[in-house]
């Protein structure tokens, strides 16, 4: 009974959050709504199915920039320019997931850091779409019909919104069969094979289905950020969204929504206090949870339970 | 002789360039990852360690030297965070190699961001020291020494490795280990100790490979991700553990880098994705990677 | 050593796999008529491993050519033979560590019954009841909700099969099923084996002659990659090659029995050998 009403007390909480908390406060709780669902959707691949993704930034960028870049030319419409993150993230997805998935493990790694860091690059070479190096700025605020989304309570309940529908696509996915063939394939590829599953399409759908909930989320930070850059691409946005999984904890309901709250506070609250100095703290708390935290914040509490 | 050769002429000799610095950057890592599944994320690092050790030993405008102290300082420091790395990675033997990759990328963090607070984010330019600054005419075109060497380099450094990796004991146990370490294991060898060896090396070569970089690439903050990416691509394309497609990755990367830009500008990038697609489409363990004939 | 019968449901020709100079499979032929029960047995490193990988997809051959229900399959992946009939154990099992044993049954007995492609949660009453029917026939009817990992060795065989029957194979290729067995596991086994439907068409490999004896209609000896003698039983046990095959020229007669019951201890012993 507790562990059903526990997620809809924590929605309820942050509903009420920006009721009670100051503007910075509401601009960061914010943020580490749109890195959940992106560490979420990374979870999918990684925890459930057992494709260690280094270039998931590339389709949360891709999202993003599309989102902005319908914003900038066409519409400000919000629910439109989601629309327009996911499409283009599956896109990107499947072209990228078609190589990648016929790798395993660490040579998988290997190959999503380097089409995140191509992806990256284009994105810093194709001025006339991305705007360079220098982004794509200037997006007009989101809009929900007639009003425009500039208040931060406003976006904060947006996303919310978006955060909890893509968590309920994403538990909902990973409770189906479809999750449970994801599972067998992390757990026993060969095995799976020789049970006459088609494990590549498998393996090309979730990427996809990753990609595309990655995009979404890009879409918000799109509609939060009013700013893109090359960096929500490539590796400094891809790095610490794998290490967040990790820390938080792989294949964990809530592990991962847990980590990419703490990889946030850790850059955007204490790297200035810490003198810019957030990659190092990061590094350093990775390495800790390696040696001391195998399985991550999550399992702490759940030892010997075994894995979902 | 043709008219596009005589154009690109001056990027094909770049690519070279760049092609056999890569082979010194990626050789190092191929071997690691081929023998202990060991991906070694901090392998950019320490290009940028060497970049910088460049920078802060030799200056600006090194003597030969100061240069030739810089690749000293480098190697040693190369050495030792080889068999550091070696040694961290060998308490998590036992856990996935997802887990000890991971814990190099942590690693790296940590020392980029060390780098970045010891000598702040400026763009720090190396000339090549005095002998090797000039340039020379080939084929009625100016080309500077310095590349040159660096092409020459590339070439003994690539034979000596054959030779060492083919003719010699070490280099047979190497080999070994890339096509079975098991199997290595059981007949009594220790292989944390030829772990330790080919980590010490390869990170040898990484920073080597930044001190020689220094005169054309600088030092700077995030050359390590752009020389960890080329090095992961020349490894994925020419095969895991083998030296030979390091050798041939490596040119074929450092040709579409130079003129591939040169002639492509932006889209050199879907060039080199379309390369890494078409290579593990054909041959998923890489142009000479080891082929066990299942069918996965 | 005859080529594909008509009307045989598993048979391969002239197969042969190669790796470098070593010929681990080297021409064999076999024909399996349905509800066969066939037995392959060899000195280790006869290739019996290597045989089954060919046969089921995981091995590409060198040369010669496998058919199922006379369909050439040789250049179908191990997954699409899977789909089209062929079942399979592992001799190391080979199941999904993180689930329960119920699960691990679910998981196959979904592709054939269940929606495996399905994103939304849902429970399927035809394949709860495929698994517990399943884990009934092994013998692990209480087993259900135990984790893998906490499974006995003779737990874990036991699982090994019903994942296999679960797609409901025509053919089902079990590499040593009983491995690792005590005796008392083993005729259980055995049991479990026989009682199987009459219409499924077997081929095992064993290493347990008593097993061997017990349950195969045929027997093909495999030696150095090749077929050294296919028969019934009785005349495998008497032949003076298999014998020599398995222990050499040096003395035998007290390991090898040439006649009697071959649920004398003595018939076990020989699969050391090799």
């Amino acid at each position: 009974m507790m562990r059903r009403l526990a997620p809809i007390a924590a929605v309820a909480a942050l509903a009420v959050a920006p009721l009670v908390l100051d503007t910075y406060a509401t601009a960061i709780l914010t943020r580490i709504l749109v890195y959940a669902l992106l560490a979420a959707s990374l979870d999918l691949l990684v925890g459930i199915t057992g494709l260690p993704s280094l270039g998931h930034g590339a389709y949360f960028g891709t999202g993003a920039y599309a989102a902005g870049w319908l914003a900038v030319h066409v519409t400000a419409n919000a629910p439109a320019g989601l629309a327009a993150a996911v499409v283009a993230s599956a896109i990107v997805a499947v072209i990228a997931g078609s190589v990648c998935v016929r790798a395993r493990g660490v040579f998988f790694l290997m190959l999503t850091l380097a089409i995140g860091e191509i992806v990256e690059q284009l994105a810093q070479s194709w001025h006339s779409v991305t705007g360079g190096s220098d982004g794509l700025y200037g997006i007009p605020a989101a809009r929900l019909g007639a009003t425009a989304l500039t208040d931060v309570s406003a976006i904060a309940w947006y996303v919310l919104a978006v955060f909890v529908v893509g968590m309920a696509a994403l538990r909902c996915i990973v409770r189906s069969p479809l999750g449970q063939a994801l599972r067998g394939i992390r757990d026993n590829e060969a095995r799976m094979s020789a049970l006459g599953y088609r494990t590549y399409h498998y393996k090309l759908a979730v990427f996809v289905i990753a990609g595309a909930i990655a995009g979404l989320a890009g879409g918000l930070l799109a509609a939060q950020q009013r700013l893109v850059t090359p960096a929500d691409l490539g590796f400094s946005s891809s790095a610490p969204i794998l290490l967040a999984v990790i820390i938080g904890g792989e294949a964990t309901p809530w592990g991962p929504c847990l980590g990419a709250a703490v990889v946030v506070i850790l850059r955007d609250v204490f790297g200035p206090s810490l003198g810019g100095h957030g990659s190092f703290v990061l590094g350093a708390v990775f390495v800790a949870t390696v040696f001391v935290m195998p399985g991550g914040l999550a399992r702490l509490r759940r030892k010997g339970q075994g894995q979902t | 002789m043709p008219a596009w050769l005589d154009t690109h002429f001056i990027s094909l000799l770049n690519g070279l360039a760049i092609g056999s610095l890569l082979f010194i950057l990626a050789v190092g890592l191929s071997l690691i990852f081929g023998m202990m599944d060991v991906l070694n994320l901090a392998h950019g690092v320490l290009f940028l360690i060497g970049a910088y050790v460049a920078w802060w030993f030799a200056g600006e405008n090194p003597s030969m030297l100061q240069f030739l102290g810089a690749l000293v300082i480098a190697g040693a420091i190369g050495v030792l965070a080889g068999l550091g790395l070696s040694l961290t990675t060998e308490r998590l033997a036992r856990r996935s190699h997802l887990d000890q990759a991971l814990l190099t990328l942590g690693l790296a963090l940590i020392a980029g961001d060390a780098l970045s607070a010891a000598f702040d984010n400026d763009v720090h330019t190396i000339n090549p020291p005095p002998g090797l600054d000039g340039s020379v005419l080939l084929l009625g075109k100016a080309y500077p020494v310095y590349r040159l060497l660096l092409i020459g380099l590339g070439g003994v450094l690539a034979t000596i490795v054959h030779l060492v990796v083919e003719r010699t004991s070490l280099g047979a146990l190497v080999r070994a280990t890339v096509a079975d370490r098991h199997m290595v294991l059981s007949i009594g060898v220790d292989d944390r100790k030829v772990k330790m060896v080919v980590f010490a090396v390869g990170a040898l070569l990484a920073t080597t490979a930044g001190v020689l970089g220094a005169p054309v690439y600088g030092a700077r903050p995030g050359l390590d991700s752009t020389a960890l990416i080329l090095a992961l691509v020349v490894v994925v394309i020419g095969g895991l553990g083998s030296v030979r497609g390091a050798l041939f990755g490596a040119l074929v990367i450092g040709e579409i880098e130079s003129l591939g830009r040169a002639l492509l500008s932006n889209l050199a990038s879907f060039v080199l994705f379309g390369a890494l697609a078409v290579v593990l489409v054909l041959r998923p363990r890489g142009l000479f990677g080891a082929s066990t004939g299942a069918r996965t | 050593m005859t080529a594909a019968a008509p009307g045989a449901v598993l048979a391969c020709t002239g197969l042969a796999r190669a790796f470098g100079a070593l010929r681990a499979v080297d021409g064999v032929d076999l024909s399996l008529p349905p509800g066969a029960r066939h037995a392959l047995i060899g000195p280790n490193g006869a290739g019996k491993s290597t045989l089954f990988k060919l046969l089921a997809g995981g091995l590409r051959p060198s040369a010669g050519r496998v058919w199922l229900d006379g369909r050439d399959v040789t250049r179908l992946s191990d997954a699409r033979r899977a789909r089209l009939g062929i079942g399979q154990t592992f001799q190391h099992s080979s199941l999904f560590l993180s689930m329960t044993a119920a699960e691990n049954v679910a998981l196959a007995a979904q592709r054939t019954l269940g929606q495996p492609w399905s994103p939304v949660p849902r429970t399927r009453v035809a394949v709860q009841r495929r698994v517990e029917q399943l884990l009934a026939e092994v013998g692990l009817a209480e087993r259900g909700a135990t984790a893998v990992g906490a499974l006995s060795h003779g737990e874990c065989r036991q699982l090994e099969l019903a994942v296999a029957l679960a797609t409901a194979p025509r053919v089902l290729l079990l590499d040593e099923p009983a491995a690792g067995m005590s005796p008392a596991e083993s005729a259980r086994f055995a049991e479990l084996i026989r009682k199987l439907p009459a219409d499924i068409t077997m081929l095992f490999v064993e290493h347990d002659l008593d097993l061997v004896f017990r349950l195969a209609t045929r027997v093909t000896v495999l030696h150095l990659g090749k077929v050294l003698r296919s028969g019934a039983p009785e005349e495998i046990q008497g032949s003076a090659e298999v014998q020599e095959a398995y222990l050499g020229t040096g003395r035998r007669a007290d390991l090898f029995l040439t006649d009697g019951d071959p649920g004398q201890p003595g018939a076990r012993g020989a699969a050391e050998g090799g």
